[in-house]
């Protein structure tokens, strides 16, 4: 009797306390579903492309006829893809490593000091992220042709002027990041590190690195990867019969749309995430991100 | 391990002089407190001396040896910062080997001194850990042990204790003592706790606005005053505005005829009176005997403080005794009494802007 009476005085007291749980539980409920949403829709794409790589037919319809793997094959054996991929890694590793020497300075002065002009110049590191690639590329690609004819140096299609032109799009990610880093830092740490013998380059390098090291490592990841994926800007740069793997893609889709693109765009996927879960296990880069 | 001297250190930013020639001479093992309210220019004072300040004038010698313009680095000087500021991704041990590191003195060395910094702070359990799996109590003696370490000609210690709680602070305080003495370390520390710095100090030096006030023992500090403001800043005083009307005489401005013992020439003047050095039961032969009416009394547990006016214009505080049955309630008719020596008397009643109390 007692059992059965229990529950329902609780009902009863609880009665007023329930809307405001149930509102509460919709909520959740709400912001779980968007949540759901918001990934489907960022991952469906890169998920059909997954699928769309191991159909076995040159057309991609659907339902698929079969699976394979030579798609894969196909990309291995594709000299301009393999060519454009070591193209993009060269002048991703070199845009980041001169990008990252530029940032990390210039970041340095606009966290810590207080200089006439500050703002403007941070504004304008941050610059090429808002200016749109072709645009950019469009400029460059000018600037490039009237040094070549000042000077007589080859820039134009050049290796150099790549990296050049990508270590521009590096730098706003690098500064953001590395700013940031800064933010949570305390200089009298620093200031111990002096107090006991260290100079500046060795303070710089002991305690200071080591505080902001996430936020570098980030800065790389993310300059490597908006180097690397970069189209619109490359295609102005890049010389005759030397593309990157973006420009690559674009070109073969011109004349065919079998699953090697697909394949391709798989393998620069993976590369990526691996990049992105081996840094994250030795640098907690959702610190600073 | 050295003898401290500033001779008439000042630090100016453009027209604002926050130190204003400040003059000192430590001598070695002392353990020096600067004393003051914020903005006194103690801290700036004690940034000059490890070099993070550059003095726009003056000298600072460590050892017989001028620093004035020498960079931190090459000081000598062992700092505890306010924050600790420990190395957040050095193990303990890594952060108190580093300024040995930094003396490039060998491996063997570097690790023994290290691990005895850590035993006298009573952390060489903790070496490996890193400072933010320790408590804030074990990260100041880590920091404690990092300046210790390099044995440093003066120990700096800035403000060290205002991030521990209460009860904590009073045991840290006296373990750095101890080790100080221990040691025999030439140390300035820097706090804006009075009864921190009267617990762990040799001497004294009271700042307000950039300057020196007084530097003295405890007991100078305490007994004798130099102005208004030491008065008010160490200890508690009340304060009666008047006049010396004539030697050894003050009238205060509700016109009660005061014995004093200070000899301050006739002119406007302030009384500075000790609430603990009145009384409600004065003996027939002292020199102050008032009549006042009892117009608060606050419980304190071991004391007990009566506000007694004495005349429309003057009110003192008396802290009594808390004995039994003896004490007094408010409307109370009372006698307070103090003797001559128990006023002390400034020239002047300069507002100094300091923390003083009005009754």
């Amino acid at each position: 009797m007692d059992a059965t009476l229990a529950p329902h005085r609780l009902d009863a007291l609880s009665a007023g306390a329930r809307p405001r749980a149930d509102a509460r539980r919709w909520g959740r409920w709400a912001l779980n579903g968007a949540a759901a949403l918001s990934l489907g829709f960022i991952l469906l794409p890169l998920l059909l492309v997954t699928w769309l790589a191991f159909f076995r037919q040159e057309i991609p319809s659907f339902p698929p006829e079969g699976y394979s793997v030579r798609w894969f094959g196909a990309v291995a054996n594709n000299k301009i893809f393999v060519n454009g991929f070591l193209l993009s890694l060269q002048v991703g590793i070199a845009a980041t490593l001169i990008g990252l020497a530029l940032a990390v300075p210039a970041s340095l002065a606009i966290a810590r000091r207080r200089f006439f002009g500050r703002e403007p110049i941070n504004t304008l590191l941050l610059m090429p992220l808002v200016v749109p690639g072709v645009v950019l590329g469009t400029a460059i690609y000018v600037f490039q042709i009237e040094t070549e004819i000042a000077t007589g140096l080859p820039v134009l299609g050049s290796t150099a002027g790549l990296v050049a032109a990508h270590a521009l799009i590096v730098i706003p990610w690098a500064v953001r990041l590395v700013t940031a880093s800064f933010a949570g830092f305390d200089p009298t740490i620093e200031e111990a590190a002096k107090n006991l013998g260290a100079p500046p380059f060795t303070t710089f390098r002991r305690v200071t690195l080591p505080a902001i090291r996430p936020g570098i490592v980030a800065a790389a990841l993310f300059g490597f990867v908006m180097s690397f994926g970069n189209l619109e800007m490359s295609l102005f740069l890049v010389g005759a019969g030397r593309t990157t793997l973006p420009i690559a893609i674009l070109q073969y889709l011109e004349w065919k749309i079998d699953p090697t693109v697909a394949a391709v765009s798989v393998l620069q996927i993976v590369l990526i995430g691996a990049a992105m879960i081996v840094t994250d296990r030795y640098v907690k880069i959702s610190q600073v991100v | 391990m050295a003898r401290l001297e500033l001779i008439d250190l000042s630090k100016r930013y453009g027209e604002h002089a926050v130190v204003k020639g400040v003059t000192l001479d430590v001598a070695e093992g002392e353990f020096l407190v600067l004393l003051g309210p914020s903005g006194c220019g103690k801290t700036t004072t004690l940034r000059m001396i490890a070099g993070f300040v550059e003095p726009s004038g003056g000298t600072a010698r460590i050892g017989g040896i001028d620093v004035t313009y020498l960079p931190p680095w090459r000081r000598n000087t062992g700092m505890v910062f306010q924050s600790y500021a420990l190395f957040p991704h050095m193990t303990v041990m890594e952060n108190v080997a580093f300024g040995l590191e930094m003396r490039k003195l060998p491996k063997g060395e570097i690790a023994a001194r290290a691990r005895e910094a850590l035993r006298l702070v009573r952390l060489d359990a903790f070496a490996e850990r890193l400072p933010r799996q320790l408590s804030g109590g074990q990260q100041q003696r880590v920091a404690l042990a990092r300046a210790l370490a390099i044995r440093p000609a003066v120990l700096l210690l800035d403000e060290p204790l205002s991030n521990l709680d209460a009860k904590l602070r009073e045991e840290v305080r006296i373990e750095i003592r101890e080790l100080q003495r221990q040691l025999g370390l030439t140390t300035i520390m820097v706090t804006h706790d009075q009864e921190e710095a009267l617990t762990v100090a040799d001497r004294l030096v009271v700042m307000a606005d950039g300057e020196i006030r007084q530097i003295g023992t405890q007991r100078d500090l305490y007994e004798r005053p130099a102005d208004r403001f030491v008065a008010g800043f160490v200890g508690r005083s009340i304060f009666l505005d008047g006049r010396i009307v004539e030697p050894g005489i003050f009238e205060s401005a509700g016109g009660l005829r005061l014995h004093s013992a200070s000899h301050v020439p006739p002119g406007p003047a302030t009384l500075a009176l000790r609430p603990e050095r009145l009384s409600l039961e004065p003996e027939r032969s002292l020199d102050n005997r008032l009549p006042g009416r009892v117009e608060f009394v606050s419980y304190l547990g071991a004391v007990l403080e009566a506000h007694v006016r004495l005349s429309p214009a003057d009110r003192v505080v008396v802290q009594l005794p808390n004995r039994a049955g003896s004490a007094p309630s408010v409307g109370d008719e009372v006698e307070v009494g103090w003797s001559r020596e128990a006023g002390l008397v400034f020239a002047g009643q300069e507002r100094t802007g300091a923390v003083e109390e009005r009754t």
